[in-house]
């Protein structure tokens, strides 16, 4: 009886001791990262739309114009243009690489088909043509156009895969360990370039292009659209550290 | 002779060593005053207490450890970069350091990517 009193005690007297020694301390920080682009020139911004291709279960032009826009509603400061999305492939394929007009592609005709990198490189012109911006940055009150192009292909890969796997030993005791073997998983690329156009000028000021994959085993049956979603989760903020600051959350330990 | 100038080195190095304690005490008086205002949120007067206390006594990892930190909320990357080098040169072993570095640096990359894309 007495032993565990005095062991009571003890555990009292060295927890009181542990705390005034405490040598460290974990802290919340926010660190700041600059914004890539300034746009405090700019009023408001105008997701014009995006010349897209890949597969055809995702409407990458739709789809990533809705995404900026809400996103840029929520986090900057910059006021979104509502309006409807360009038809960039069509005007892309209706005016030469001289800038003069040709009658532009019918919206109901074929849509020509873009599957990778190459396909898009015919259409890429419409970029560099600063009288097209700059008649739209007119029309919506010379706002920062953002614009591009977007490929979201299907994708599969076989091969070794390291993933975990829960055992039991004899002892009746859970764990986990790693296992290697060989799978084969499909899943998409989304390949993203952002470009950023001054509206006043028609001049391209920057851009930037990015890529995500996800893989999936065979068996998962992820619809196109989530993994498009879950993609973009991936870009998003990314895009958005170049038009705003953007904080970065963690946490360090500081020493006595 | 020798006697006499041994006793010169023994009462030299007794000096230096009570003036290294004091140099570390005072150092550590200014970077528990910095903790505790940087808890509440005070990090400009935070990195001025570690600034004193890594001038006071430039050999205290603990002082750079915190100011890098402390740099580190106010978006000072190269300085915090700077801060968190010596103290690792200090105290290359300090676990506690170099997890933060690590994880300083992680987001370093970032800012330099957005920087130089």
């Amino acid at each position: 009886m007495t032993g565990r009193i005095n062991l009571k005690i003890l555990s009292c007297v060295l927890a009181v001791g542990l705390a005034g020694c405490a040598s460290f301390y974990e802290i919340p920080i926010e660190t700041p990262i600059a914004a890539k682009l300034d746009v405090s020139a700019f009023q408001r911004v105008f997701i014009a739309g995006f010349i897209s291709g890949g597969t055809d279960d995702v409407d990458g032009n739709l789809e990533t114009v809705r995404l900026l826009r809400s996103q840029l509603r929520m986090k900057s400061n910059l006021r979104v243009v509502d309006a409807d999305v360009l038809p960039l492939l069509d005007v892309a394929s209706g005016r030469t690489e001289a800038g003069s007009s040709q009658a532009p592609r019918e919206s109901g005709a074929d849509a020509p088909e873009i599957k990778n990198e190459k396909d898009l490189q015919p259409y890429e012109h419409i970029f560099a043509d600063a009288d097209y911006w700059k008649r739209i940055g007119e029309e919506y009150q010379n706002p920062l156009i953002v614009t591009g192009t977007v490929l979201f292909t299907p994708h599969s890969q076989a091969g070794m895969v390291q993933r975990e796997r829960e055992v039991i030993d004899p002892l009746g005791r859970r764990r986990v360990e790693p296992v290697r073997e060989y799978m084969e998983r499909k899943g998409f690329i989304l390949q993203e370039k952002f470009i950023f156009i001054d509206g006043r000028s028609g001049a391209q000021i920057y851009s930037e292009a990015l890529r995500e994959e996800r893989l999936y085993n065979q068996n998962d049956n992820t619809p196109a659209l989530s993994s498009y979603f879950e993609l973009m989760d991936e870009i998003i903020p990314r895009f958005l550290s170049t038009l705003s600051t953007q904080r970065v959350r963690g946490s360090r330990v500081l020493i006595k | 002779m020798p006697m006499r100038l041994l006793s010169v080195v023994v009462l030299f190095t007794a000096l230096s060593g009570v003036a290294y304690a004091d140099a570390r005490a005072d150092a550590k008086a200014q970077v528990e005053f910095g903790i505790a205002v940087a808890q509440r949120g005070l990090w400009k007067e935070a990195i001025y207490r570690w600034e004193r206390a890594t001038q006071i006594d430039p050999t205290y990892a603990a002082g750079f450890n915190n100011l890098a930190v402390a740099y580190e909320h106010e978006g000072m990357l190269d300085k915090a970069a700077e801060a968190y080098e010596r103290a690792l040169k200090l105290e290359p072993n300090n676990v506690l350091v170099r997890q933060n570095f690590e994880l300083f640096k992680e987001i370093h990359d970032r800012a330099n990517q957005s920087q130089n894309p």
